[in-house]
């Protein structure tokens, strides 16, 4: 009984979540709302018994994707105000569009064909006395091989494609090159001077250092002494 | 099966329910007893100051997108990597070379991007 009010009370919060990200007005604030929608959808995974799935909805969508959807959001500076003028303008060929699509999707759900065991696989995520996770990995990566490496197909064009489209050469960077500093040779020598020699007898001559006159008699009274006067401003 | 896997998720169901009520005792407790004194000055610019509410959207540098980007990309490999380790008793050598060849197509991004110096800041 707890689970189905959690059911209908995520599900409602997940409605209300999904209305507001298309009627805010502010973007940014779409993108919270679509976050909570994400834990409210996880929150049914859960319910009913994908707990892998619910798991990495929070993981990816949650922590990665909506932080990519902030990122475009921000990043494109977009005046919301100036696209919506044309609304009025433009809704009855939008309509128009919306409507060849709402029919091409209806003609496909019409003839569309269920297994005929389709309906007990729904009610049963995974088969008895298996968890999730583990009814995953037993088919995911032996049955659905091919699948399985095009995602990660999938996966390496979206990695170079990022870095091909959003890298730039950036020739006035300078970047410290190990290997290359080990094989230089030529403006490093290495020497060999006499045990006791100095750098005199290398030939490196360097200007003597002194100390200040004055600084060590100066050092020598203050040690000794002591702490009894002349410290007040120290402490 | 799910039943008991639900019953250990009930103290989650529980702290939500608590954390909901914290929250909306401090946001209902600040409303009902702060004192509220609206006033346009409070909200505009003191002197040369920045206005208070404005819009936080700035341009920022495109890197940040492409560290999010590679994020995600690695964050999918190690998820594909638990139900892996989970039935990896089960599914045998042909499946634990499936999940080689996955990495090892990764590998080659991960070396790319490596070479290309998209890991580097700066």
């Amino acid at each position: 009984m707890i689970a189905a009010a959690a059911f209908y009370l995520f599900a409602a919060v997940l409605i209300a979540a999904a209305v507001m990200v298309v009627t805010s007005r502010n973007p940014v604030h779409s993108v919270l709302f679509l976050i909570l929608a994400f834990f409210n959808a996880a929150a049914l995974f859960l319910l009913a018994g994908a707990e892998f799935l619910a798991m990495i909805l929070v993981i990816v969508y949650v922590g990665a994707v909506a932080v990519l959807f902030l990122f475009v959001v921000m990043m494109l500076d977009v005046d919301f105000a100036k696209l919506r003028e044309g609304f009025q303008r433009y809704a009855p060929v939008g309509g128009v569009v919306g409507a060849i699509l709402l029919l091409e999707l209806l003609l496909v759900f019409g003839t569309w064909q269920f297994a005929s065991d389709a309906a007990g696989f729904r009610l049963n995520p995974a088969p008895a006395g298996v968890d999730n996770t583990r009814a995953l990995g037993r088919i995911l990566y032996t049955d659905f091989v091919w699948l399985f490496q095009l995602s990660g197909l999938i996966l390496l064009v979206a990695m170079i494609g990022a870095i091909v489209l959003t890298l730039r050469g950036k020739t006035s960077t300078k970047r410290q090159d190990i290997a290359k500093q080990v094989a230089r040779s030529g403006s490093v020598n290495l020497r060999q001077p006499a045990l006791g020699a100095g750098l005199g007898a290398i030939g490196i001559e360097r200007p003597p250092v002194e100390p200040p006159p004055g600084e060590k008699p100066r050092q020598v009274e203050h040690a000794g002494h002591g702490h009894d006067h002349g410290h007040g401003g120290h402490h | 099966m799910t039943q008991q896997m639900l019953a250990e998720y009930f103290p989650i169901l529980v702290f939500l329910g608590i954390a909901a009520a914290i929250a909306s005792a401090m946001v209902g407790g600040a409303m009902l007893v702060a004192r509220q004194k609206p006033n346009p000055e409070k909200l505009s610019a003191y002197e040369c100051g920045f206005e208070p509410f404005d819009d936080t959207r700035r341009r920022f540098d495109v890197r940040f997108y492409l560290v999010a980007i590679l994020f995600i990309i690695f964050d999918l490999e190690v998820a594909f990597l638990f139900p892996w380790a989970v039935a990896l008793g089960e599914i045998g050598w042909f499946g634990f070379l499936s999940m080689m060849g996955f990495l090892g197509v990764l590998t080659v991004g991960f070396v790319y991007e490596w070479r290309k110096g998209a890991l580097d800041w700066e």
